[in-house]
């Protein structure tokens, strides 16, 4: 069952990734891999809300969204991917960025949401 | 030689890329959906199998992350420079299952849940280790697929 869940959500997260990461590089013309950036952020989120709910959520709804909708939503290879070749083409600045910005705000957005609904879940 | 794109997920710069979904959107999210269901079931998997401890490094979503990262670089130099790949090669295998199975979201949560005062210095070694760990498993990735297969000479 947990199995199914985990599966289910991330056939949604994936998709939803491909699909959001299209639209936002429709808007930016920037080397700066915003798309990426984005489903990323959002999934830390949504995954540190979900987490900071802690048994006050069912833990089939964590599997559905936490495991399968957030996992999935977020990539690790293509965040790793794209600073590779942003290296690769000396876009340093870009590189270095990627890897500063994404991770302190991935972070600090997980703990700030955590935070919140923690002290709403009470 | 076709370069390679910047985002292995999509990438608007390439013109094939940009029309992939024009006529194709229920094949192209049918097998990115397929495939990140069958990646997240991975990554699931090997959670149940190397279950974190409370306060120890997070070493399943480490290896996740780590694999994920090496396999993205033997596939984006396979279906770049190497194959003639289908078209639904990429978006399965590299959005999809790879995509999937790889994941920032648990990364940053665990990451949160060490920065207590006495696993702090836990939390920093998970984000700079996982980091440096992925970024050199796609390189890695990279230099081997190149060295075994034998590129296709663009005309």
């Amino acid at each position: 069952m947990t199995a199914l869940l985990v599966f289910l959500g991330a056939a949604v997260g994936a998709p939803m990734r491909y699909l959001t990461d299209r639209a936002v590089q429709s808007r930016h013309q920037s080397l700066f891999p915003w798309g990426t950036f984005t489903v990323n952020l959002i999934g830390c989120v949504l995954l540190g809300g979900l987490a900071g709910a802690g048994t006050a959520l069912p833990a089939a709804v964590y599997s559905l969204l936490g495991t399968g909708f957030c996992g999935a939503l977020t990539t690790y290879s293509t965040f790793s991917y794209e600073t590779v070749r942003l290296v690769e083409r000396q876009s340093y600045f870009a590189a270095a960025a990627n890897v500063v910005v994404s991770v302190a705000a991935g972070v600090g957005a997980a703990a700030f949401a955590y935070e919140a609904v923690h002290a709403l879940a009470g | 030689m076709p370069e390679e794109p910047l985002d292995p997920d999509v990438d608007l710069r390439d013109p094939v890329q940009q029309r992939e979904l024009v006529r194709h959107h229920v094949s192209v999210l049918g097998v990115i959906a397929l495939g990140g269901g069958l990646g997240a079931l991975a990554r699931y998997g090997l959670a149940q199998a190397l279950p974190a401890e409370t306060a120890g490094f997070p070493w399943a979503t480490f290896w996740t992350n780590v694999a994920g990262c090496f396999l993205i670089g033997v596939l984006m130099v396979l279906v770049t420079e190497a194959w003639s790949a289908h078209r639904l090669v990429r978006p399965f295998l590299g959005v999809g299952i790879l995509g999937g199975f790889t994941t920032f979201s648990t990364y940053a949560v665990e990451a949160r849940n060490l920065l207590r005062p006495d696993t702090v210095p836990l939390a920093f070694a998970y984000l700079g280790g996982t980091l440096a760990a992925a970024l050199l498993a796609v390189l890695l990735g990279h230099a081997i697929t190149r060295k075994l297969v034998p590129v296709e000479v663009a005309v």
